[in-house]
């Protein structure tokens, strides 16, 4: 029963399109990039990127490299590290600036001036701040999501129905009842939204920064991806750089579809019926 | 006559049901306004009348002419400018869960399944008690939504949320409940259904209910006082007495010549609120009004 409805959601026509498209990406990109040994002329812009093939091969060699795999786990753990520290602050932040008004009228003044200045820009600044290059980096990458959460959760918690104040206080919650089972889960479809937004800004911001910095590890590859990607175009390797970047694409995808999937357990109300 | 009598066979009797207190409402020259200055609008003007106990109490009344702002004020969201409200003697001064408000629309919170929104009221007061969840069982039951207690509010028809706000309303047993055009989106059948409902479930307990509306046959099916408000500056201008016997059932009380008595003295009275507010002051407005009533007057003594 189980495994019948898993092959038919497997085989969905969506999955299938998905399938395809993919698929028809990779022979297009192929043919582009083989065209000058195969018609004679290269393609324009594909015709200087290495063929999928050739990553292929080049990605099966990485695959017993610990420098890759150590790459991956720098970055991870960079990402996850700022991310948890944005949610850890910026959720509380924007449920009290959203709960009080006085609270609000000190924070959100600076809060906004601060706020379009891109992460990138915080880069050298946090390299003279902060003591090493590691911290430095997740500080970056924490400002990627810090913004983007606490706007998320300001904006949700502020736009509640009245209607759910009125109607629980007539009720007799206290206000800490109001808080716990009224503005914490009305809040909660903006916190997972503001989230995965941030998430994917951190995996943008992550990268950036080890290129600019340099990497931190005490091996010359230990530097995560972003770092990975540069070292691998300074050493002439095309294919790497391909490989590095589809992997960040990998990691940033299956992290975002980890948390749709949290949060769509968390706000059972809001699946489809 | 006791329609009580008449419909206890079809209750469940083994949950104790809590008793009902007959309490009443005195609203005693109340007036609000809100702005300051220049910018003052007065919404209620010296309003007084009384919500009687034990009887379902229904106010009609134009589209804006202050009805929600008084429900805002019975249940102690705001304070009224001038005059007092009095629940049995005491004096009203902030929300409380002796008055429960049914709003327009949904209130119920998405986030919670059926059975979790009856049940917050006892939770918030940490009474989530064996008798408690009982009553909750009692009350799913009685608004038909046992099957449907694990559901989410987006999962339910209009109607049925409408009936799990009354259920999530009455588990706190109020000693008045006050509801703002609860049935306002519904479409005509669910509408006449809900009338039915509701006032069998008004009939069973006799609880003092305040029911505002804009709808003239709603307000008829179910009042036992019927209370007309007058253009803004909103008060009451003119008390029925609706004494059509309970319980009541569609058909008939369409058909009944009391009913319909009762139905033109208020459309008349209705009228003339109307059209005051058509006019708003202008001249040829007014001159309009004027002509307009003289020609239903003369058409409606022409029919009769």
């Amino acid at each position: 029963m189980i495994s019948k409805r898993l092959t038919k959601s497997l085989f969905s026509r969506s999955n299938l399109r998905a399938v395809i498209a993919i698929f028809v990406f990779l022979v297009l990109w192929e043919v582009g990039s083989r065209s000058k040994d195969w018609f004679g002329f290269p393609m324009p812009w594909v015709g200087h990127v290495p063929p999928p093939t050739a990553v292929l091969v080049a990605w099966y060699g990485l695959l017993g490299d610990p420098g890759y795999w150590q790459s991956w786990y720098m970055s991870t753990l960079r990402v996850l590290a700022g991310f948890l520290a944005a949610m850890v602050i910026g959720i509380p932040l924007g449920l009290f600036m959203a709960v009080n008004k006085t609270f609000h009228g000190i924070v959100f003044p600076s809060f906004e001036v601060l706020r379009p200045i891109p992460p990138l820009a915080w880069v050298p600044a946090s390299i003279i701040f902060w003591p090493t290059q590691e911290l430095s980096i997740a500080f970056v990458t924490f400002l990627g999501a810090f913004f983007t959460i606490v706007i998320n959760v300001l904006g949700g918690a502020k736009s509640i129905d009245p209607r759910f104040f009125q109607s629980a206080q007539s009720m007799g919650s206290s206000q800490w009842d109001v808080f716990r089972r009224v503005v914490l889960p009305a809040t909660l479809p903006s916190i997972v939204v503001g989230s995965a937004v941030g998430m994917g800004i951190t995996w943008e911001v992550v990268v950036a920064a080890e290129m600019i910095s340099g990497g931190g590890g005490t091996t010359g590859s230990g530097g995560g991806l972003g770092f990975f990607i540069w070292n691998s175009y300074v050493g002439g390797s095309y294919e790497q750089i391909v490989v590095g970047m589809i992997s960040i694409g990998i990691a940033g995808f299956v992290c975002s579809e980890l948390l749709r999937k949290l949060g769509g357990y968390l706000t059972p109300w809001l699946r489809k019926r | 006559m006791n329609a009580n009598t008449q419909n206890q066979s079809a209750v469940m009797s083994d949950t104790p049901k809590p008793v009902v207190k007959p309490s009443e409402i005195q609203v005693k020259n109340v007036s609000k306004s809100y702005g300051a200055g220049l910018f003052e609008k007065q919404v209620i003007k010296d309003c007084s009348f009384t919500i009687e106990r034990n009887k379902l109490t229904v106010m009609i009344g134009p589209s804006g002419c202050g009805k929600s702002t008084l429900i805002r004020l019975l249940a102690g969201f705001e304070k009224p400018t001038a005059g007092t409200i009095e629940l049995d003697g005491k004096r009203i001064t902030g929300p409380g869960r002796d008055r429960l408000v049914v709003f327009q629309e949904s209130a119920l919170f998405p986030w919670m399944t059926t059975h979790d929104n009856i049940m917050y009221g006892p939770k918030a007061r940490r009474e989530n008690t064996k008798q408690n969840r009982g009553l909750a069982e009692y009350l799913l039951e009685k608004v038909g939504l046992s099957a449907f207690r694990a559901k989410y509010p987006p999962q339910l028809s209009g109607g049925m949320q409408r009936r799990a706000e009354l259920a999530r309303a009455m588990i706190n047993n109020p000693d008045v409940m006050i509801l703002d055009e609860p049935f306002r989106g519904l479409d005509c059948m669910s509408k006449e259904l809900m009338w039915e409902y509701y006032s069998g479930l008004f009939e069973e307990s006799h609880r003092t209910n305040f029911f505002v509306t804009t709808d003239i046959d709603e307000a008829i099916f179910l009042a036992d006082r019927l209370l007309i408000m007058s253009n803004i500056p909103g008060q009451v201008r003119e008390t029925i007495e609706v004494d059509l016997p309970r319980p009541r059932r569609l058909a008939f009380v369409f058909d009944d010549d009391r009913a319909i008595a009762v139905k033109m003295e208020a459309l008349s009275i209705l009228h003339k609120e109307a059209m005051k507010s058509f006019s708003g002051g202008s001249k040829a407005a007014s001159d309009f009004v004027e002509a307009y009533s003289k020609r239903s007057a003369a058409a409606e003594t022409a029919e009769q």
